[in-house]
């Protein structure tokens, strides 16, 4: 006789015991320890259908290939540029993927990239979860220009961009910024006005601390709209 | 003389009064604070992180590194010299043996996982209140494991078993049995046990099944601590 | 070399803003919390502005005087930069950074007179007082300088003379006596970043500051400690205006510790 424990986004913590019997499979961070369905992560219980899984409130981020990511120049060598990317490890940007101009080896590299340049750039390779390799060949990867960055739990990441872009819009919007939010969590903000990028700064702070509580698009929109 | 009556009033089976926090840490990945009676331990997670030196490095596995210290005013006499020392280094040893079995770093090659345990204020079970701050930090910090790990001092007084001693009864003239341990509750295995003075087998299975008890109750402290870090107020 | 962000702060600056919205003079939320580690510690205080938290705690020994003050007790100061306060400290011997906070909160403490010295005799040559205050930070957000200075001293004004008998200190036993204390000092620190002089920096504006200095104020409000970092240099007049501005948010300040 199978149960459920916990509900549909209630939190739960490792160890503890999600559901019992077999009609359920474990998913992302859920295993199974005779008949019962173990969380290993804290974060909000996902039920769908036989599926378990628990989408985690905290930790670091894991990189995937096709995630667009925020870092910054950290390193330069003959062949390409070390990125920082506030993970466990850097990342690899070689000469290759940085422009669709040809570079020269040897020529110098900070022409292009100088140390302590943020830059926006696509994940294409991730081999074990050591190597990273980044393109910066695509559209809107760039350089990032004079701004703020700040950093959101990456697990946060989807809630501040929103359904198709519409909760980082309604906050670009409201406050005449101009916002790149990166998979790895790194966010670069700026505007014309200091107090409009504040906003635009404790509204995603926002949407990282309530994330997991229901009606957060109205909290928002109630916020920018008495910040205005 | 019986030890009939516990020095502090407490029932052989009564916990000191528990505070505990997750978060109080801002910049680290995880952490959290346990406080036992006045015994009062921080903890906090970095990583995980690229591990220096490099040839220290597993690339199969991240590595758990814990650094217990304790503050130079937090001990019960003196000062306490800043520094490591032969007992720190052997706790922070013990504390990475009493978490690693719950834990999964094969998602993370190559990489450090920091555990820093300080302790602001000590009266005894102080590596027992480090590692149950030390497992709510790691819980925080978002790194995958099986249970969460509970700890707690029993001793055994005079034939009877009393959970979680204080400085007073670790003192007992005619001296007692200190028991640390730290377990895993949902399977009842211990990842902790280190015993200084006289026990009898019988007495020593007691003391276990008491502790096994005790830490059940610290662990439904430790879960309402995680899970209270997320139950904010819709500003 | 780019930083991007310090190209912004300054940008903000110019109009008058910083990145958290504060003043250029104006000090984030500041607590003080007495006798956090009253068991074990003689005296002990935790401070906290903004997210920046740090705690310090008084031990007090009796030694023998130092041959060259044989009528006074004496004094240490120690700040361990703990790696658990911020991904930037690493376990270890002292770093410099650490030696320096050390040295500038001990320098504000002990020139300010704050601690009567020669009441910690017990025995002219003999026997005095040792007082030793540690100081950790718990968490660093920014200006450990001012916090570090604040937990240290509320600490000293925490402290009660465990029970002696002449021989040996009984720690178990507190007795009602607070140290011989005077008046006391406050020690605020102030940035120049750009051509812009602000105090409390955050994390992020330390990161890019040209230069520092920290100002010991009596409560007479003379200047009665003062040290000088960063890189660049300060005119006469930059010093001036920083002494000035210390003068007036160390009366902010005092009112935080009214217990």
């Amino acid at each position: 006789m199978s149960e459920i424990k916990i509900n549909e986004r209630e939190i739960v913590v490792p160890g503890e015991i999600i559901a019992t019997g077999l009609d359920y499979l474990p998913a992302g961070f859920v295993f199974r320890e005779g008949d019962n369905l173990i969380s290993s992560r804290l974060g909000l219980v996902s039920i769908n259908g036989r599926f378990i899984k628990v989408v985690p409130l905290t930790g670091d981020y894991i990189p995937k290939r096709g995630d667009l990511i925020i870092g910054k120049v950290v390193d330069i060598g003959i062949n390409g540029w070390r990125i920082d990317m506030g993970w466990s490890c850097e990342a690899n940007l070689s000469l290759k993927d940085a422009t669709s101009e040809f570079i020269e080896k040897g020529s110098d590299l900070t022409k292009y990239f100088d140390y302590g340049d943020y830059i926006m750039a696509e994940i294409y390779n991730v081999i074990g979860s050591k190597l990273i390799d980044l393109t910066m060949k695509g559209p809107g990867l760039r350089k990032l220009g004079p701004g703020r960055v700040i950093h959101v739990n990456s697990a946060k990441v989807p809630r501040v961009i929103g359904k198709q872009g519409s909760m980082i819009s309604m906050i670009k919007d409201a406050t005449g910024c101009r916002i790149s939010v990166g998979q790895n969590g790194t966010v670069w903000i700026s505007g014309t006005e200091p107090e409009k990028e504040l906003t635009a700064i404790k509204a995603i702070e926002k949407i990282e601390a309530e994330s997991h509580i229901q009606g957060l698009t109205d909290r928002v929109k109630e916020f920018l709209e008495k910040n205005k | 003389m019986a030890y009939d009556k516990r020095f502090d009033g407490r029932k052989f089976d009564e916990l000191r009064p528990i505070e505990a926090k997750v978060g109080v840490v801002k910049n680290a990945t995880g952490s959290a604070s346990f406080r036992i009676g006045k015994t009062w331990a921080y903890a906090a997670v970095y990583g995980p992180r690229e591990m220096y030196p490099k040839f220290k490095q597993d690339p199969e596995k991240g590595i758990l590194r814990c650094n217990y210290n304790m503050l130079a005013f937090s001990g019960s006499g003196d000062r306490v010299r800043p520094g490591t020392s032969r007992r720190s280094k052997e706790i922070s040893m013990v504390t990475e043996k009493a978490l690693l079995p719950v834990l999964d770093l094969s998602a993370f090659p190559g990489a450090v996982i920091d555990v820093f345990i300080e302790l602001i204020q000590t009266d005894s079970g102080t590596r027992c209140a480090g590692i149950c701050a030390a497992a709510m930090a790691l819980a925080d910090a978002g790194i995958p494991m099986k249970d969460i790990v509970s700890s707690i001092a029993v001793g055994v007084i005079d034939g009877k078993i009393a959970v979680d001693v204080n400085k007073e009864e670790e003192d007992y003239e005619d001296g007692m049995a200190d028991i640390a341990t730290a377990m895993t509750t949902r399977n009842g295995k211990v990842t902790l046990l280190q015993i200084d003075g006289f026990a009898k087998k019988d007495e020593l299975k007691k003391a276990l099944e008491a502790a096994h008890k005790a830490c059940e109750k610290i662990k439904v402290i430790q879960i309402k601590a995680l899970k209270d870090k997320y139950k904010v107020n819709a500003k | 070399m780019t930083d991007i962000i310090k190209e912004h702060m300054l940008s903000n600056f110019e109009k008058g803003v910083r990145f958290d919205g504060r003043k250029f003079d104006e000090y984030r939320k500041v607590s003080v919390e007495y006798g956090v580690s009253a068991k074990s510690a003689e005296g002990s205080a935790m401070v906290t502005i903004g997210d920046t938290v740090v705690v310090a705690g008084v031990k007090l020994e009796v030694g023998t005087p130092f041959p060259d003050t044989p009528d006074q007790g004496a004094l240490m100061v120690n700040a361990e930069l703990l790696p658990l306060s911020s991904p930037k400290f690493e376990a270890g011997p002292p770093s410099i950074y650490s030696i320096e906070l050390s040295r500038v909160i001990d320098r504000a403490v002990r020139e300010s007179h704050y601690v009567d010295f020669e009441k910690l005799c017990i025995k002219k040559a003999e026997k005095c007082w040792i007082v030793m205050i540690d100081i950790y930070p718990l968490n660093d957000a920014g200006n450990l300088w001012d916090a570090a200075a604040l937990a240290a001293l509320a600490a000293l004004k925490d402290v009660k003379y465990p029970e002696f008998d002449g021989e040996k200190i009984d720690y178990s036993k507190k007795t009602k006596t607070p140290l011989p204390l005077t008046h006391m000092p406050i020690s605020i620190t102030v940035m120049k970043i750009g051509n812009k002089i602000i105090i409390d920096p955050t994390t992020a504006e330390e990161e890019v500051i040209d230069s520092r200095l920290t100002v010991g104020i009596s409560e007479e409000g003379e200047v009665c400690s003062m040290q000088k970092g960063g890189n660049q240099g300060l005119t006469i007049e930059e010093i001036d205006t920083m002494v000035e501005l210390v003068i007036k948010k160390a009366k902010e300040l005092r009112s935080v510790f009214k217990k």
